[in-house]
């Protein structure tokens, strides 16, 4: 073939085929819309202002993710269907070998399209502030497609001295210095921004309540200062989330939010109970030799023996 | 050449002789042929590959019902540590070499790597370590309960007390690998760069070897902090150091960082070949020339050098102060536009060409997709709020799924069909194929596609029982898993078949350009008989131009065709 490189093509596209592509991106983005609005239905209840601003920020990654996906698909779709060979068609496809301009294209917009999702990650990290607030470089205006939360102006905290929570191989203890409580439940108050002390006693752990979205290693030999905003009454799950050995799926408890009032009776009948044996599941199973599953006996390390407390609660209790 | 050529330059006059393309005994013995050694790899790693695959629907099995019911805790913990090493370190690392190593110097024109005796060292470690890894079952207190990472100090408990335990067998086994890699790497690198038939400048490279160069590039800086971390921990373990113990002042979360700063960027050593294939595979079928050959293959480059920029986004949880967060987002986002590059430019390439749905091309289209949806759940999981909620659920479960089994088998899969019958000289069955396609590609999304609703629930990832709210999703992807199981079956009898009953393969059964298929299927040993001198790009489908400008088959392709 001697003809120079590419083949003619017309410079500018037609009415038809413009109009046919701008109503595609359109329909993609309100499917894509539709679809980031679900979003919120697969999480857990939003129990913490944290939750809110995740959700939204996830709610906006949908809703991106969505249009890519359905865009790039919908393309690859089309051709696998109309644009198949004939079955004696041994030619050639036109060779095209790139476009410069169009390939420019799709990789700066995308730089721009991660640049806005990083700031706007940023920005709801920084709101979320879980490990004590960032400096502030400068303040960009907010970013992304739904409304700022409320969460931004958190009322201003009257000092409490902070929860320990203390984690062990297998067990969750809470410990309230002012009332010198030990708990296996956590309790909380409600639209008052929670304080906790991480600690772990032996291995890695991770702390863990799906409903308020927060999250947070707990590393043996040093204290994690870490915080958050319960705002729904309720009783979640709390677990363990970073592997810590042989019964670290039993290693959950549940955290109670409730009103101060509520709160503070609870604090008062507990500090009026004398310390007793919890119940502990990595303990109860251990100990029930015989009653095992498929085993190959292999050697595990032992669970601590069972917390004793002023307040119990099981893993087997009741949660949202 | 040196050494090896003699032996080949013998083996040739007096066939079949050990190293003979037509004596299947070469394939049991100590071959410098780097085509044999890509098949012995292949072999190796995908008996592994069925053995993780086993271990991985035990645990679907115990994960059907909430409950801990079927197996022990001990051996659940057991179970996904050593399904995740293998899967990593005996299927898809061995493999993807086996690939390397046998379409790389075919590609460039060469007759073997450049080091042909090292290149057969470097593969013989791989059963050495495999056997170490196996053997760790049978040891007192059973294998390695760490997980892949292997974290202290959970890694450092060893409840039997003894010397020899699964946890020392699993590090002297990943170690051994990290050797067999940087051996693999540095005969990868001298090759690409010292061994390009003539005429065959960077840019008229195929992108394959490329991806293969980037991908080994990652090996040589990233597996030494493995290495070191792994022999540190080994010592703690077994010499009483306290690097990572903090019951004795060392820092635990120092070994995340030695960890991640290799194990990321892994992710991209198994992921670019991939790319590769991609990049192989679309033009074939799609009759034209890859999109935007530069950019594509430029972007490759970049992938790995941020891909040692951005290890802390597996971090985000742990000990990491907010500002290395928030940092490693922004450069974690950062390389999803060179991989997005490529994405775009494989749409490209398949749009308005003239396809043919011939299997590798479906597993091609199928990895695409699921890489395209693990992309996308990449860039929110570096989104630091985001991760924060779903870091360490089944959220992540199914992001790296997608790639690794989405993704990565499923263009493994792409590559094995479309060389299969170059390097057995035989075709493989259409209908087998498609029909290994249709079940892999159900199976994958309805395994992993129900962990990101798990994830987003809030269930953790490695936990031998859960709430009951899990069981619906969980139900489904066990479902999904058995039929993965399944989906192997028609493929292990597809290629035992076709390589000893399948039709015979023409030298270039595709009408694919390239310089593995101007020779005979399956090679020659030493590949050429003259050396190609190349003379244009390696895509030049629809313009009828010549790649080379003589016969690197010698008067050989006229017996075959
Ligand atoms: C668009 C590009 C990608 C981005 C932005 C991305 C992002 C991430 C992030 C942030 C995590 C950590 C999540 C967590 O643990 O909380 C992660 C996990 C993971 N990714 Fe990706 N990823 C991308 C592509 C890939 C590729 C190409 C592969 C593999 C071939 C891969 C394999 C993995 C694996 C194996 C993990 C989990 C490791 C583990 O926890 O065991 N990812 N990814
Ligand atoms: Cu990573």
């Amino acid at each position: 073939m001697t003809t120079p490189t590419t083949p003619k093509k017309p410079r500018s596209l037609s009415f038809r085929t413009v109009a046919q592509l701008v109503a595609l991106a359109i329909a993609d983005a309100a499917i894509s819309l539709w679809v980031g609005r679900q979003a919120y239905l697969w999480m857990p209840p939003q129990a913490s202002a944290e939750a809110v601003l995740v959700d939204d920020l996830f709610g906006f990654l949908t809703t991106i993710g969505s249009f890519i996906f359905l865009g790039v698909t919908t393309a690859l779709l089309y051709s696998v269907l109309f644009q198949r060979a004939d079955k004696y068609d041994i030619s050639d496809g036109p060779p095209v070998e790139g476009n410069l301009l169009v390939e420019i294209l799709w990789t700066t917009i995308p730089l721009g399209l991660v640049i806005w999702i990083a700031t706007y990650s940023y920005q709801i990290y920084d709101q979320m502030a879980i490990l004590g607030p960032m400096e502030h470089m400068n303040h960009v205006p907010q970013l992304g497609l739904m409304p700022p939360a409320e969460a931004a102006t958190l009322p201003a905290v009257p000092e409490r001295t902070p929860i320990e929570v203390h984690v062990r191989q297998w067990a969750w203890e809470f410990r309230y210095p002012d009332q010198n409580i030990v708990s296996t439940e956590l309790h909380l108050p409600v639209n008052e921004r929670a304080r906790l002390k991480l600690i772990s006693e032996d291995v890695l752990h991770g702390f863990y309540v799906p409903a308020f979205r927060v999250k947070q290693d707990v590393i043996p030999g040093s204290t994690i200062d870490f915080g958050f905003m319960p705002i729904r009454e309720g009783r979640y799950r709390l677990r363990d989330s970073d592997y810590s050995g042989t019964y670290f799926a039993a290693n959950q408890g549940v955290v109670v939010v409730e009103s101060e009032e509520a709160y503070q009776q609870w604090l008062a009948d507990a500090a009026a109970q004398p310390l007793t044996e919890a119940d502990n599941r990595a303990f109860r199973e251990f100990t029930k030799l015989g009653d095992r599953p498929i085993s190959a006996g292999w050697k595990t390390v032992e669970p601590a023996p069972p917390p004793r407390v002023n307040f119990a609660s099981s893993e087997e209790d009741s949660y949202e | 050449m040196s050494n090896a050529s003699l032996d080949a330059i013998a083996a040739k006059s007096d066939q079949p002789f050990p190293g003979a393309p037509n004596n299947w005994r070469r394939f049991f013995s100590f071959s410098t042929d780097h085509k044999v050694i890509g098949i012995q790899y292949m072999v190796t790693a995908f008996v592994f590959f069925l053995i993780g695959g086993l271990l991985a629907m035990v645990m679907r099995g115990e994960l059907i019902t909430p409950e801990a019911d079927l197996v022990d805790r001990t051996v659940y913990n057991a179970l996904f540590t050593m399904h995740g090493t293998i899967m990593l370190f005996m299927w898809t690392f061995p493999m993807l070499n086996g690939l390397s190593n046998y379409l790389v110097p075919l590609m460039i024109g060469a007759r073997d790597m450049a080091f042909p005796r090292l290149n057969a060292a470097a593969f013989w470690l791989v059963p050495v370590f495999g056997t170490l890894l196996m053997a760790s079952f049978f040891v007192p207190g059973g294998p390695s309960q760490s997980g892949w990472w292997a974290y202290p100090p959970v890694s450092l408990q060893n409840p039997t007390g003894n010397l020899i335990n699964g946890q020392v067998l699993w590090l002297l086994a990943v170690a051994l690998s990290g050797v067999s890699s940087i051996m693999g790497a540095v005969n990868f690198v001298t090759t690409i760069f010292r061994m390009r038939a003539p005429g065959m400048g960077w840019f008229r490279m195929p992108a394959f070897c490329w991806t293969v160069l980037s991908a080994q590039m990652i090996q040589l800086f990233g597996l030494p902090s493995l290495t070191a971390g792994a022999v540190m921990l080994l010592l703690d373990l077994t010499a009483g150091t306290s690097f990572f113990d903090p019951a004795k002042g060392g820092d635990p979360v120092l070994y995340q960082h030695f960890f991640w700063f290799y194990s990321h960027p892994a992710v991209y050593v198994i992921i670019l070949p991939i790319f590769g294939t991609f990049s192989e595979v679309f033009p074939v079928y799609a009759r034209k020339p890859l999109f935007g050959y530069r950019f594509v293959v430029v972007s490759s480059v970049i992938i790995t050098v941020l891909s040692a920029m951005v290890w802390v986004h597996h971090m985000f949880a742990s000990g990491t102060p907010s500002w290395m967060r928030m940092l490693f987002m922004f450069s974690t986002m950062l390389i999803s536009v060179p991989t997005g590059v490529k994405v775009f430019a494989w749409v490209a390439t398949v749009w308005g060409g003239k396809l043919r749905l011939d299997t590798p091309m479906l597993f091609a289209l199928g990895g695409l997709v699921c890489f395209l949806f693990a992309g996308i759940t990449g860039v929110m999981l570096g989104a630091v709020p985001f991760d924060i909620h779903v870091n360490n659920t089944y959220f992540v479960v199914g992001h790296f799924h997608y790639v690794i089994y989405g993704a990565t088998v499923m263009g493994i899969y792409a590559a094995i069909y479309h060389w299969f019958p170059k390097m057995t000289g035989h075709m493989y069955y259409e209908g087998l194929g498609k029909l290994h396609f249709a079940l892999t590609f159900i199976g994958v999304n309805l395994n992993f596609f129900p962990m990101h609703p798990l994830g987003l629930m809030g269930m953790p990832r490695r936990v031998s029982s859960y709430d009951p709210e899990f069981a619906y999703w969980n139900v489904i992807a066990s479902l999904g898993g058995f039929l993965l199981g399944v989906s192997t079956l028609p493929f292990i009898l597809n290629i035992v078949s076709s390589w000893v009953l399948g039709k015979r393969a023409p030298a270039n059964p595709w009408n694919a350009i390239g310089l593995e298929w101007l020779i005979p299927s399956p090679p020659p040993v030493e590949n050429f008989e003259e050396i190609p001198i190349v003379v244009s790009g390696p895509y030049g489908y629809g313009s009828n131009e010549s790649l080379v400008s003589n016969n690197p088959a010698g008067e050989l392709i006229s017996e075959h065709s």
